[in-house]
């Protein structure tokens, strides 16, 4: 608990790059864009979509504004924007792993397909 | 050893690398709480990419709109996503005064920390107030693990013409996918509200005010935007998709 102490009292902030990252003013304004992006998945979801049933762009779609959703609560919420380079690649580099799973389950799940019909 | 030698021995270990330091610039625990989301971010990925593969898979699926048009209590159908939104807006809402919690604390400003903790905690019982009213619905309907509504009800779930097996198969599938994987999300949202009402607790008692930091709250407050996280990716699939 020491080395904690000690930590929060280095003036240089001791690495969260710092309260100027999340001040109040931005932490609302984090807010208000993932309101919006979350207004514009129900807009998409309950306006446009019934009029383009089956349209493939659709659901690419939901998962890019979910993508922009995650950057924003991982960014500046979790504050990984303002933490040192190598901090970020080790949590986001791993992620790539999950990256190849959804590859080889998809692949997989299209052969499926076949079995089941 | 001569000066010249413990020069250029200082020159090197002046890196971020060279040990002597966190090369981070990170807390301890701090960054092992990154590294558990991280491992958890792998397990609830699992879960999500093994639902896509299944339902991709199948021939047919329960299509939301049809599944999720109620709000308990109020409106029996007719409202897809309605209440699912409102569960949303209450965790985003949540999340935010989290942050502002942890801007709080590095002002040191012991009343605010505990007020926006105190609100977070309402967010999360509200949310998991919400989703039990949720799996009641489903439950009602006659969706649980294991189990689906009877053949004619399940009609409501499907666009029209499709035979009974495929709906049988899928909708089980749908089931024990929707409870696992919200229910593994909740239990994430009730473990949080636990922890945050222990470091509430703490903040009350003034354990971070004589350790002169608030860096607990930030921790608490990493693992609480996980879920936030986890839930934006939850509704995307299994209610927008």
């Amino acid at each position: 608990m020491s080395a904690e102490t000690t930590h929060a009292h280095t003036p240089e902030g001791g690495g969260h790059g710092d309260h100027e990252g999340m001040s109040k003013k931005r932490i609302w304004k984090v807010f208000y864009i993932l309101l919006g992006i979350t207004c514009v998945e129900f807009f998409i979801a309950l306006v446009i979509a019934p009029h383009y049933r089956g349209a493939l762009w659709i659901n690419p779609m939901y998962i890019v504004l979910t993508l922009f959703k995650a950057f924003y609560i991982v960014g500046y919420f979790m504050h990984l924007k303002f933490e040192k380079l190598d901090m970020a690649l080790a949590i986001i580099i791993p992620i790539l792993f999950i990256i190849g799973l959804i590859l080889v389950l998809t692949n997989e799940s299209h052969y499926w397909i076949g079995l089941r019909l | 050893m001569s000066t010249a030698v413990a020069q250029q021995v200082d020159d090197v270990k002046s890196t971020p690398w060279s040990g002597g330091k966190s090369p981070f610039d990170v807390e301890y625990g701090k960054l092992m709480m990154w590294f558990f989301l991280l491992s958890d971010a792998f397990t609830f990925s699992t879960l999500l990419i093994s639902y896509g593969a299944l339902r991709f898979s199948a021939p047919v699926w329960p299509a939301p709109s049809l599944v999720f048009q109620s709000f308990p209590g109020l409106i029996e159908s007719g409202a897809p996503l309605v209440f699912v939104g409102l569960m949303t807006f209450i965790l985003i809402m949540s999340s935010v005064t989290m942050v502002l919690a942890v801007e709080a604390g590095h002002r040191n400003s012991k009343k605010e920390v505990v007020i926006w903790m105190l609100f977070t905690i309402l967010g999360g019982l509200m949310f998991l107030g919400c989703q039990a009213l949720e799996w009641n619905h489903l439950h009602s309907e006659g969706f649980w693990w294991g189990h689906i509504p009877t053949a004619e009800k399940m009609q409501e779930f499907f666009k029209a013409g499709v035979p009974y097996t495929q709906q049988a198969m899928s909708s089980h599938q749908f089931a024990n996918l929707f409870f696992t994987i919200t229910g593994f999300h909740g239990f994430h949202v009730f473990s949080g509200v636990i922890i945050n009402i222990i470091i509430t607790i703490n903040v009350l008692v003034g354990t971070y005010a004589r350790r002169g930091s608030y860096l607990m709250v930030e921790k608490v407050g990493l693992y609480w935007h996980f879920v936030d996280l986890v839930w934006v990716f939850v509704f995307t699939f299994f209610y927008l998709v």
